[in-house]
């Protein structure tokens, strides 16, 4: 084997120069000599064209609610600004987008649109739910199996796939799941529908059947699964439930949980 | 194991259930692995279920091997384990790079065929077979720049990269007719040249004309019916070389499955035409 850098100045020169040339140039737009005569073929933008579709597309695809609220042009017109900092890391695109979420929060044309943010950050748990791990779901006979008295100090693991958001101001699952739904009619805008109720919302996303499911939670649910998700015991994830809402009833709570799939095992303390 | 005579057909997920359903008639199906590099869920499961039952094509996009560095571990590690997953009968990859400095860029990006370029292409051929315990088969990209500097033509390049490391080649007929018209060769002639020995598959898609220049840039869209031009150098290159498997391709602007299905049909007339059986 070589080493990896030997002898690479010449192909590794023509790489640099042409990634750079994609996106315009240089930081004074300057050129190579060898690469300027290849941008100034027009067979060039082809290549320029295919990486932004690509990236664009791929974007669109993993951002599908966000996409449906904002419309296809201001979408893919964000997008090209994005990919343009934000080239994939990986050549598997199925994932692409992680600072995307944040990139609409800086984004100044973004700001009248308050869900949009939130939105993006449940697109983004449908598609980490959608490729995580396989993993078994914790079936709640084993829990209800638990001594009462040991109950306190078990440990609930949450399922690879599960993933949950909660927002204060924002009806955050009525909003992304009538935009993520591949059959409502295009150009609807959603928000102004009448019989939205603009409330605080969140939402579970699991994948128990093999296909990606969510239901709506309530902030005690969220608070009680972010307890579970940092290793906390489930009397402390009981607390912060109660925290969250005074009256929560902790018994529905953890059926609705288990029954979604929000877990894959239980660990009781030694 | 797929036979020299067998058609197959690119897959898509709108695709998946009709596909696991044809009948597997030497029905064989190609994906880009890095559509399956993820941990696990559907598309896995899919995947499984139509494996069992139609044998696979791993045709990567991503792997970067024309990049003056080696190809990326992590996505080297995860094509292995799909590989080691679903035992492929075919593997293959491009002449061209993709990811460099850390980024993808979502193309098959082109390189001077220079002598440094060969070495560096072998060694990462040679790395990626070691990695995946198997050989690979590299593909033709599609060409729309004159670049200065080539030490090789491509076919002498593909050929000796065979040589040096014991990999196949994947001829893609559409390539080829799009790289001649765009930079004025005759496509009949890459064809007739091209090392047969060495062809472990062949691909045939759809092309279109570039939205401003028209016919004078054609751009390998993936978006079309195959035309009837690449049809005839396919036969021209199938009647010289005999029998490979052939696939076609479709990315955009996707048909229905039983249209794709009538394409394989026609490359599958032409792959067991009586005057091919004795090749």
């Amino acid at each position: 084997m070589t080493d990896p850098g030997h002898g690479s100045a010449g192909l590794r020169e023509f790489q640099d120069g042409f990634a750079q040339a994609l996106f315009g140039g240089g930081p004074d737009g300057a050129l190579r000599p060898e690469i300027a005569s290849l941008v100034a073929q027009s067979g060039f933008a082809v290549y320029r064209n295919t990486v932004m579709k690509g990236c664009i597309d791929a974007l669109q695809a993993n951002f599908p609610a966000v996409s449906r609220l904002v419309g296809d042009e201001w979408f893919r017109a964000a997008a090209a600004i994005f990919v343009r900092d934000n080239l994939p890391r990986r050549a598997s695109l199925l994932d692409y987008g992680g600072e995307f979420p944040d990139f609409l929060g800086a984004f100044e044309p973004a700001r009248a649109l308050p869900y949009l943010v939130p939105v993006a950050r449940v697109d983004r748990h449908w598609t980490q739910a959608h490729c995580a791990a396989e993993e078994p779901t914790l079936d709640a006979q084993l829990v209800a199996a638990v001594p009462p008295q040991e109950l306190g100090r078990a440990v609930l693991t949450p399922h690879a796939s599960a993933r949950w958001a909660w927002h204060s101001e924002v009806p955050i699952r009525t909003i992304w799941e009538r935009n993520r739904a591949a059959e409502a009619p295009a150009g609807v805008s959603t928000t102004d529908a009448p019989e939205l109720d603009w409330r605080a919302e969140g939402v579970l996303l699991t994948r128990p059947g093999g296909s990606v499911e969510w239901i709506p939670v309530a902030a005690g649910e969220c608070a009680f699964l972010d307890v579970c998700a940092r290793g906390g015991t489930l009397a402390e994830a009981a607390q912060r439930a109660l925290e969250a809402k005074v009256d929560v009833d902790l018994a529905r709570l953890m059926a609705r949980l288990l029954g979604a799939g929000a877990f894959t095992r239980l660990d009781l303390g030694s | 194991m797929i036979a020299n005579h067998s058609a197959g057909l690119g897959l898509k997920p709108a695709h998946y259930e009709e596909a696991h359903a044809a009948p597997a008639d030497g029905l064989w199906l190609e994906v880009h692995p890095e559509n399956y590099m993820v941990e696990g869920g559907p598309r896995l499961a899919w995947l499984e279920t139509i494996r069992a039952r139609h044998p696979l094509s791993l045709h990567g996009v991503g792997l970067s091997l024309a990049a003056a560095a080696e190809p990326d571990r992590d996505h080297l590690r995860r094509l292995a384990v799909l590989v080691d997953r679903f035992e492929p009968a075919l593997v293959s990859e491009h002449l061209a790079w993709s990811t460099w400095r850390g980024s993808y860029r979502p193309d098959l990006l082109p390189i001077p065929r220079t002598a440094e370029s060969l070495a560096r292409l072998a060694d990462n051929i040679d790395r990626t077979q070691c990695a995946l315990g198997r050989r690979i088969a590299v593909e033709n990209p599609s060409h729309y720049l004159r670049i200065a500097g080539h030490e090789h033509t491509e076919i002498e390049f593909l050929a000796e990269l065979a040589r040096r490391t014991g990999c196949g080649l994947l001829l893609d007929v559409n390539n080829v007719f799009v790289s001649g018209r765009n930079l004025g060769f005759a496509a009949a002639d890459y064809i007739d040249a091209f090392p047969g020995e060495h062809v472990d598959e062949i691909h045939l898609a759809g092309h279109s004309a570039d939205p401003q220049l028209g016919e004078a840039l054609l751009i390998d869209s993936h978006d079309a019916p195959i035309a009837p031009a690449v049809w005839r150098l396919y036969e021209r290159l199938i009647a010289r070389i005999g029998p490979r498997p052939s696939l076609i391709e479709r990315d955009e602007n996707l048909p229905s499955f039983d249209a794709l299905l009538s394409e394989r049909r026609q490359a599958q007339a032409i792959l067991t035409a009586p005057a091919r059986q004795a090749a």
